[in-house]
């Protein structure tokens, strides 16, 4: 019988080789089913995974990749720590939302006056702050009483999304807009706004925000003791605790750095891409960075990479939509089975495969 | 080289390329962007249903093509751009969100044409263009009035914005004007499509006693918890809902956008197009009456159609004074009829007119 | 404001209906949990049974057909994700989150044939005598058979957790694994089967929703009932008594919040809908009797 055996380090090999063998398989499997859809299969894949990289406009698209990937990369390296050391915050979605909320509000609140250099300093702050401080709330309850954060965190979603909805229609809403629910757009407004650095590369100051978050958290894990901490929780917490790790601090630190991370990654879509508080601004990216924190091994380059991929799916499956017809709910089951494969053969990263005659 | 200039000369190789659209050899493109599955059975379902009339209409002579789910924000000023750079030679952006990136994406593209629903920017290559919903809710209001027993009427609303304000003021005016004694029962529910939610609200509603329930929502589960309260009317919204007839669905409301994206790609093609804001209600057939079923009194349903008749030939408009607003205060004198912008216009109508009861909420 | 308007009677006979889905939805995740398993795939799941259920109801004329259409849909679902997380030993919060998006997906490509149907009729149980008890009758006795049958399940899984052996070596699995894999049990195979048995009613809840309470097949339909239904297994406390509780909470807040309105109450309904969520998190600080099944959400490998 087939039986797993764990490997003492896991394999250097399968590291590089399972994202690609899932991405295959994918387009193995995905490729049966847009044929199904009576499409051909070969078109399609090319369609979702190379055209935004290799096509006539995919000068256009390779920035786009920034813009959607940006966020993901900045919330999941924050989880990415916390993830490490045991620490589960799946509530990213509200610390986004919040530090989006408190962001847009210093700028909105300085409308009109122009002082860049006061106002956008003031309004990033504000969304580190808010997004901080929403993943306190979790952090001092569990440290305070032992409330499980997974559940605490996820529940502080739905209340910040509730708060959203207030805010959108309540106190920041465009008293210039028709009376329609929504902020006035900060994008539009010069000292507020994430402008492009260089001018329609896309690259506005989230991405360099989460370039510099990948260099930091890479350092952090290989040299700094902090990453030597965060690992030890997580691999033998009673070592830890011989280690002088003191695990309350520990948790408020991992939580308070994704929260923030999160509330930075709000803030920057608020005022740049996004541009006004809405409704529906939150488009879940709180919850896929928690898949692309897993996808990217936890490892800063790894998410990187897991970010990038999931945003080629998003991009190429629009792009498939448009120019193929493909219905959009094709492009989501494609989604998943993609998720599904990369998180499946990661068995064979740290696990061998071995064949038993019998029982050992 | 700044993107603008290439955006605009990748457009212009595009448009070059596919062909110069008005000598008919290549397939003029048209592009829809939709908030919502077009499964939704509502909003976007109808805004589909105009495109693949569009396509009936033109036949090999169009080609469209759609993105669904597409959120509000950059994700859908990205599906613009791309459909843009794709060879789209006019897009409609169906949702309120999208006003923005429209504006932004047709400033990058100067030759391709955008139309964005329910908005009020407008630019040299962007129209506008929405649907007088309210004067439906009219017809809605004057049944309503007529056929309650109870004199109470439930109506489950969504958002507190002009819109939907707009048609609670309608119905009542006119439920009012038949039966003084009408009461509005209004719940909020915060969302345009949450089946289970919007059944929720119609049964609290007929639990206090409403026995006619209007929606402004997308979803069919009012009609089915009508139905299974019995003694309840509806009106079928965005769709016709026919299902449901002929009770408890007695009429509905049918946002018909196939006329207007017709003329609005005929139009590409003969290249007449310019920007305009176009807000057309029964009289262009964007705004449908569905069939008001036999349940409803023969009489009413004469004047009921009597008023359709007034609104399409312009002799009756939904808001002609005089009429108060719900503090007392005079909006509009006898004879009187609303402007649809400036101060106290239509398009940005925030108060109650007067009896109906309770706040708007913020 | 006219309080009276509210008839008592009738807002807890609503109330019961509302809180039908995510009872159900909820006590199949209670048990998965109690097992040891973190599945937030719940919406993916309950998506699948609404169309699930829809389709086998609208072609065989039977909503009973669907139901049970809706069940195994549901809990094939889950399978997947336990072959994901059981046997190939992944993540179980990004494959519950992976496993939502899938089961979206797949719904509505299954359900584009099937948009704008109405399914078959599935009649209100008005139960003799008891029915026509004042007061209690039209609550408890006057409703559809769903309403009884998922009151049945979570009396069930009480007692089958609390009472019988079976139970006994389930909790055990969730609690400690490696323990119960010491003492014998089959752990990949008791999470297998309650993993099953939860995608079962989360199908069940999700086809309530396409059959009854809607009843009509829609895309996201189900809009976030999954979600609720994790809320209220954490707020239950793992209990399935308790579970009644917090599902006619949370089902209790959203028909008093419109009941309040349609009187003419004015009420900031945003702070009004968040505050079932902040009551959970206010339960899971106080009662620290809702600790978490101790290897919730844990991977396990036998290692020998």
């Amino acid at each position: 019988m087939i039986t797993l055996e764990k490997r003492p380090e896991p394999s250097q090999f399968w590291v590089f080789a399972t994202p690609l063998l899932s991405v295959l398989l994918t387009m193995v499997v995905g490729g049966m089913l847009f044929a199904a859809l009576g499409q051909n299969p070969f078109v399609a894949m090319r369609t979702i995974f190379l055209d935004p990289l290799f096509s006539e406009f995919s000068w256009f698209y390779r920035p786009q990749l920034f813009i959607k990937g940006a966020p993901l990369v900045l919330i999941a390296i924050g989880l990415s720590f916390g993830f490490r050391a045991g620490v589960w915050n799946i509530g990213a979605e509200g610390q986004y939302i919040i530090g989006a909320i408190c962001g847009a509000a210093v700028g909105l609140a300085f409308y009109p006056m122009e002082a860049r250099w006061l106002i956008f300093p003031l309004m990033v702050l504000a969304g580190a702050l808010g997004g901080w401080a929403w993943a306190m709330i979790p952090g001092i309850l569990r440290t305070r009483f032992g409330t499980n954060e997974i559940l605490v965190s996820l529940m502080l979603v739905y209340v910040a999304e509730q708060l959203l909805a207030s805010m959108a229609l309540g106190p920041l809403r465009n008293p210039d807009g028709m009376g329609f629910p929504g902020s006035r757009n900060l994008s539009q407004y010069p000292s507020a706004a994430n402008l492009e650095l260089i001018q329609e590369s896309a690259m506005h100051w989230g991405v360099v925000a989460a370039f510099i978050a990948v260099i930091f958290a890479y350092v952090a894990l290989a040299r700094h003791l902090f990453g030597f901490h965060v690992r030890l929780a997580g691999q033998a917490p009673r070592a830890a605790n011989f280690a002088g790790v003191n695990p309350n601090r520990l948790i408020l630190i991992c939580l308070g750095l994704s929260g923030t991370l999160a509330g930075l990654a709000g803030m920057f879509e608020v005022s740049g891409p996004a541009g006004q508080i809405s409704i529906d601004f939150n488009v879940g990216y709180g919850f896929t960075a928690i898949i692309v924190a897993f996808l990217g091994r936890l490892h800063p380059i790894g998410i990187l990479l897991a970010a990038g991929l999931m945003a080629l799916t998003y991009i190429g499956g629009e792009i498939a939509q448009s120019n193929l017809g493909l219905p959009g709910a094709a492009i989501q089951l494609l989604q998943g089975m993609l998720l599904f494969f990369l998180l499946a053969v990661d068995v064979l990263t740290n696990y061998r495969i071995t064949w038993q005659r019998g029982r050992a | 080289m700044s993107l603008r200039t290439i955006l605009a000369g990748a457009a212009l190789a595009a448009g070059l390329t596919s062909g110069a659209v008005a000598d008919g050899h290549e397939p003029l493109t048209v592009g829809f962007v939709y908030v919502g599955p077009v499964g939704d059975g509502g909003w976007t379902y109808e805004h589909d249903q105009g495109r693949l009339a569009v396509e009936e209409a033109f036949g090999e002579k169009v080609e469209t093509v759609f993105v669904e789910n597409v959120p509000e924000g950059p994700d859908s000023e990205r599906v613009m751009t791309q459909m843009a750079l794709q060879g789209a030679d006019l897009i409609f952006t169906t949702s309120f969100g999208y006003m923005d990136p429209t504006i932004n994406v047709a400033a990058k593209f100067p030759d391709v044409k955008f139309e964005h629903a329910t908005g009020y920017k407008q630019a040299d290559n962007v129209s506008v263009y929405s649907a007088r919903f309210y004067e439906g809710r009219a017809v809605q209001g004057h049944i309503a009035g007529n056929i309650t027993e109870s004199n109470i009427v439930g109506y489950i609303a969504s958002f507190p914005i002009p819109e939907v304000i707009r048609g609670i003021n309608a119905a009542y005016l006119h439920a009012a004007a038949v039966n003084p004694d009408v009461e509005f029962k209004i719940v909020w529910v915060y969302t345009w499509f949450d089946p289970a939610k919007e059944a929720e609200a119609a049964n609290v509603l007929i639990e206090q006693g409403a026995d006619v329930v209007l929606q402004h929502t997308d979803s069919t589960a009012p009609q089915a918890a009508a139905q299974a309260a019995g003694g309840v009317y509806t009106f079928g919204q965005a769709s016709d809902m026919t299902e449901f007839g002929p009770v408890p669905r007695v009429s509905s409301i049918i946002d018909n956008w196939a006329p207007y994206y017709i003329a609005r790609t005929q139009a590409v093609m003969d290249g007449t197009w310019e920007s305009v804001s176009t807000w057309d209600g029964i009289d262009t057939g964007m705004v449908e009456i569905g069939e008001i079923t036999d349940a409803v009194p023969a009489d009413v349903k004469a004047e009921a159609l009597a008023m359709v008749e007034a609104m399409r030939t312009g002799a009756y408009h939904p808001f002609t004074g005089p009429i108060n607003k719900q503090d007392g205060s005079v909006w509009l004198a006898e004879g009187e009829v609303a402007s649809d912008y400036g101060d106290d216009g239509l398009a940005g109508m925030n108060f109650y007119v007067e009896g109906v009861s309770g706040e708007i909420p913020e | 404001m006219d309080l009276s308007a509210i008839n008592p009677i009738l807002f807890f006979a609503s109330l019961m209906v509302a809180a039908t889905p995510i009872i159900l939805a909820g006590i199949g995740e209670l048990v998965v949990e109690r097992a040891g398993v973190l599945n937030l795939g719940v919406e993916g799941m309950m998506i699948l049974g609404a169309v699930c259920g829809f389709i086998v109801a609208v072609n065989t004329g039977s909503a009973w057909l669907g139901f049970l259409g809706a069940a195994l849909g549901g809990a094939l679902l889950a399978l997947l994700f336990g072959v994901l997380t059981q046997c190939l030993l992944s993540n179980q919060v990004a494959t519950g989150l992976a496993l939502t998006l899938f089961g979206l997906g797949l719904s509505a490509l299954m359900g584009q044939g099937y948009i704008g149907i109405k399914g078959p009729v599935f009649a209100d149980w008005h139960i003799p005598i008891l029915g026509d008890i004042p007061v209690l009758g039209p609550i408890m006795f006057q409703q559809d058979p769903m309403v009884y049958i998922a009151l049945l399940i979570v009396l069930g899984t009480g007692l089958f957790l609390n009472r019988t052996r079976a139970g006994l070596i389930l909790r055990a699995v969730g609690e400690n694994h490696d323990a119960a894999h010491q003492l014998g049990y089959k752990v990949i195979r008791v999470r297998l089967m309650a993993l099953a048995f939860g995608g079962a009613c989360a199908g069940l809840g999700g086809a309530y929703l396409s059959l009854v309470r809607v009843p009509q097949w829609t895309e996201g339909m189900t809009a976030g009932a999954g979600w609720i239904a994790l809320a209220i297994v954490v707020f239950a406390g793992w209990k399935p008594w308790r579970l009644l509780l917090g599902a006619y909470l949370f089902g209790g807040v959203t028909v008093l919040q419109l009941n309040l309105q349609a009187a003419g109450v004015a009420i900031p309904v945003e702070y009004l809908s968040m505050s079932p969520y902040l009551a959970t998190i206010v339960v899971l600080v106080i009662m620290s009797a809702g600790r978490a099944p101790g290897s919730l959400g844990r991977i396990f490998h036998a290692s020998h």
